[in-house]
């Protein structure tokens, strides 16, 4: 195995994107605010579909399963998380979250930079595995593998249509051909440098559903999928210390309801199926879940739906999670608001600097490019 | 030999100007010459269009209003691998490249089908003609805001994409020139949108608010005066970085990979005299994409440009479905089919963001370089599928096949593709393995086609096999 330095008890982050821009004010309601009911006259949620977490806030009925977990005091809410003059564009502000660079364009992921701190050799190229087909900004840092899980773990790799007998043979010549050689330029390189990584990857992923078996059934639904195959690969003790997986889309400009509804039933029984299995496997311990998107959304509703905004709510969960408020959900007021968004009042970058320094044991600063306050939802 | 060049020269002008082609077309259009093959491209009214009605017939939910993802992806993959008129499915292509609008704000594929329909009938003509499209376009002018731009509140999404990204390039324009050209734009707009839930939507259309204008005095670009909307295209057009912000497009698009567009002012083209060349024709002809595309095609620069261009997702998507055949009907799964394109990272009508998609080397990831060689290996090694068949058959003809026989045959009628010594060594070495290959009896025949079919399987799992 190529995970020679890690163990089992290594921290290990999981990622869970909610893309699209949630809707921070009807996923952590200020039931009693006057304003929240005077804003969200076509989308608000009723008072009789709203599980109370205390005096001050609640959450709708569709995202029911989380309620267990901030009960049990395992899930932390980070009020107001965004940035400064934050951009209503999906893709600049996912880029900004992505790269930790709000001003100028950034090359290198957040999230990249800690793989690269776990491997800097690159001895193991499942350090980080992507549920998805695409590859995050966040995960990329030149030389540093990532491992694009696009479908179920059992078919990851080259060419699943042959088998048998053929398929080491063939591999073998695929591995060959993508060797890289003197004169064949960069771009050849950097497909080489792919090629076998993903290859490399290849073997070792494919034992994780092999050796899962499990009591637990998940729903059917994408994002549980993943977040299954998240689990099958973290028992596999393959040495994985970094899981990225999204949900989409969150963009609800209109339909909020029930599409709002339909998104956070899924993300929520996901997590709960994933959770309960990580228990079941003694493998809870060492895993923390973030939760974050993009924006929130305006705070006026547009009859059907909200447009992008500025400041958002994000979660950690997990059983070394002090669960809890962290930070106020910025003012409602038509004064504070900023071109009709709340204003965010917790840097993002906060958020990632308390995983960093308190779970992953890392040096916040030059990863996420800056010293900032840290929320103490983690010992 | 002479004929066997220009078998690889059409090849490579079918794969740049269209999506590729089997070896029975390219044999027809090598009788028919390069320059004739080239004015067909450029007139696609001289062939029929795709039959609108069979997709209708299999896909009806393909054209209801605010069709979720696959429905619209499903749409114009029915077109791209249907289409008769390979140039114009992929001029609108290019056109969806640089105007890149998407669904994740549109949420709308109904009206990113018609922009891409605008980008079919006019995207060989005239560009300022295009671009005032555009301009007018319900869809940008929904996707950029500019139903917000007021004249007593300037919105600059739009103006500033406009010289950003659409014609000009960073660096041509000043700040000032943003606002400018913004309040030009004020009053440009649309008839209000149409919640969907419970009626479905009416379709878009642009509207001219003159109250909502702001009519007053204004300077862009060193002119002067009451300016509208339409003055301002017309001034964009006859700056010279317009034409060399298109033609690098269109070198990036159609010869060989430039850097990304962000980088433009700061690195030179990879041929600056390509640029200047095609510069020249545009704006002589009065901004005419057909001139512009005539004089690129038939360049020198462009014939020795082979394997130069990284296959986008579409193009590697669409030309491996048209080349094995059987994927012409949209039949129930066709939507799944559509989606392999946003598997390798382009979700067609659903660009990251206005910037379009990063290409060359920044298609590849390991997933996506993954899903580009399993998705291209699934098709190519189901002997099934005609074309598939035609390409064992005319391997078969031969009688007898030696490993370098069965090697070179493959990479012949793929391509011709040009590959690497040491790639090629490796294919040689499997094929040995295997040893000589013969349809000489029925088991014999069952061997050789699954032989044939896993070098054509191998082939298309090499890098080269990536570009075009």
């Amino acid at each position: 195995m190529p995970a020679t330095e890690t163990t089992q008890k290594d921290p290990v982050i999981v990622v869970l994107q909610l893309t699209g821009g949630n809707d921070y004010l009807n996923t952590v309601i200020p039931y009693n605010n006057p304003l929240y009911r005077d804003n969200r006259k076509a989308v608000g949620i009723p008072d009789n579909q709203i599980m109370h977490l205390d005096e001050t806030y609640g959450i709708p009925h569709y995202m029911a399963p989380l309620k267990q977990f901030w009960d049990d005091k395992k899930l932390a809410i980070l009020h107001g998380v965004g940035f400064k003059d934050s951009p209503r564009s999906h893709f600049r502000a996912m880029d900004i979250w992505h790269t930790c660079e709000p001003i100028k364009v950034g090359t290198e992921g957040w999230l990249g930079r800690v793989a690269r701190e776990f491997d800097p050799k690159k001895e193991n190229v499942v350090t980080t595995v992507s549920m998805g087909p695409s590859l995050p900004r966040s995960l990329v840092v030149q030389g540093v593998p990532v491992a694009c899980v696009a479908g179920p773990l059992e078919r990851y790799g080259f060419l699943p249509t042959i088998q048998g007998e053929q398929r080491k043979q063939v591999l073998g010549r695929f591995a060959q051909m993508y060797q890289p050689a003197v004169g064949s330029g960069l771009v050849m390189d950097y497909m080489s440098e792919t090629g076998l990584d993903s290859l490399k990857g290849e073997d070792i992923l494919k034992v994780a559903p092999l050796k899962y078996s499990s009591t637990v059934q998940y729903p059917n639904s994408p994002i549980a999928r993943k977040l299954k195959g998240i689990a099958q690969v973290h028992f596999a003790d393959l040495g994985t210390r970094i899981f990225y997986c999204d949900h989409s889309t969150f963009d609800t400009h209109a339909g909020q309801n029930p599409g709002h509804g339909n998104l956070w039933t899924a993300v929520t029984e996901g997590i709960d199926a994933f959770m309960k299995d990580l228990r079941e496997h003694n493998h809870a311990d060492n895993v923390i879940l973030l939760m974050f998107s993009e924006f929130g959304r305006r705070v006026r509703d547009n009859g059907s739906g909200t447009d992008h905004g500025a400041g958002g709510v994000a979660f950690v969960l997990g059983e070394q999670v002090k669960g809890g408020h962290y930070g106020e959900m910025p003012s409602l007021k038509p004064e504070h608001l900023v071109q009709g968004d709340m204003n965010p009042n917790m840097d993002f970058r906060s958020v990632y600097s308390t995983m960093l320094d308190k779970w992953l044991k890392l040096n916040p600063a030059p990863i996420v490019n800056g010293t900032f306050e840290q929320p103490a939802f983690l010992n | 030999m002479a004929y066997q060049d220009d078998i690889a020269l059409m090849s490579h002008l079918m794969r740049r100007a269209g999506f590729g082609a089997g070896r029975d077309e390219i044999e027809a259009r090598v009788a028919k010459g390069y320059e004739a093959t080239v004015e067909e491209l450029l007139h696609p009214e001289t062939q029929p269009p795709v039959d609108a009605y069979t997709l209708l017939r299999y896909q009806p939910a393909s054209l209801l209003p605010g069709g979720q993802p696959p429905m619209g992806n499903l749409n114009w993959m029915f077109y791209l691998v249907n289409t008769k008129r390979p140039l114009e499915e992929k001029t609108a292509l290019f056109w969806h490249h640089v105007f890149a609008t998407g669904n994740s704000k549109v949420d709308n594929y109904d009206q990113l089908l018609e922009q891409i329909n605008i980008f079919r009938e006019k995207g060989l003509g005239n560009y300022r003609d295009l671009l005032l499209e555009m301009a007018r376009n319900p869809t940008m002018i929904f996707w950029l805001d500019n139903q917000q731009n007021h004249g007593t509140a300037v919105n600059e999404n739009w103006g500033r994409e406009l010289l950003e990204l659409f014609s000009l390039g960073a660096g041509n324009y000043t700040e000032t020139d943003v606002r400018e050209c913004s309040r030009a734009f004020t009053g440009w707009t649309f008839e209000t949108k149409i919640p969907r839930a419970p009626y479905g939507r009416f379709p878009w259309k642009f509207e001219y608010r003159p109250e909502d204008h702001d009519d007053g005095e204004k300077t862009f670009l060193g002119h002067k005066g009451k300016l509208n909307g339409e003055d301002i295209i017309n001034i964009i057009v006859q700056q010279p970085a317009c034409a060399r912000f298109i033609c690098r497009h269109l070198y990036n698009f159609f010869v060989a990979d430039e850097p990304q567009v962000p980088a433009w002012p700061i690195d030179p083209p990879r041929d600056p005299k390509a640029i200047d060349a095609l510069a020249g024709v545009f704006k002589d002809s009065n901004f005419d994409m057909t001139a512009t595309l005539r004089v690129l095609f038939n360049s020198d620069f462009f014939k020795n440009a082979r394997f130069q261009h990284m296959k986008s997702p579409a193009e590697v998507v669409v030309s491996t479905l048209r080349l094995v055949g059987g994927h012409e009907l949209p039949r129930p799964g066709y939507g799944e089919l559509a989606m392999n394109t946003a598997y390798m990272g382009q979700d067609l009508l659903n660009p990251p963001s206005v910037e379009g998609w990063h290409t060359g080397k920044e298609w590849i990831n390991s997933g996506s370089l993954m899903a580009r060689v399993n998705f291209c290996a699934e098709k190519i090694g189901d002997p099934s599928l005609p074309g598939v068949r035609a390409i064992i058959n005319r391997l078969k003809a031969k009688g007898n096949l030696s490993p370098d026989q069965l090697v070179d045959g493959c990479l012949d009628l793929l391509g011709p593709m040009v590959i690497r010594d040491d790639t090629k060594q490796e294919l040689a070495a499997q094929a040995k393995a295997w040893g000589q290959i013969s349809w000489d009896s029925d088991t014999n025949a069952q061997l050789a086609d699954q032989r044939t079919s896993q070098m054509l399987q191998l082939i298309v799992a090499t890098r080269e096999y990536q570009f075009a």
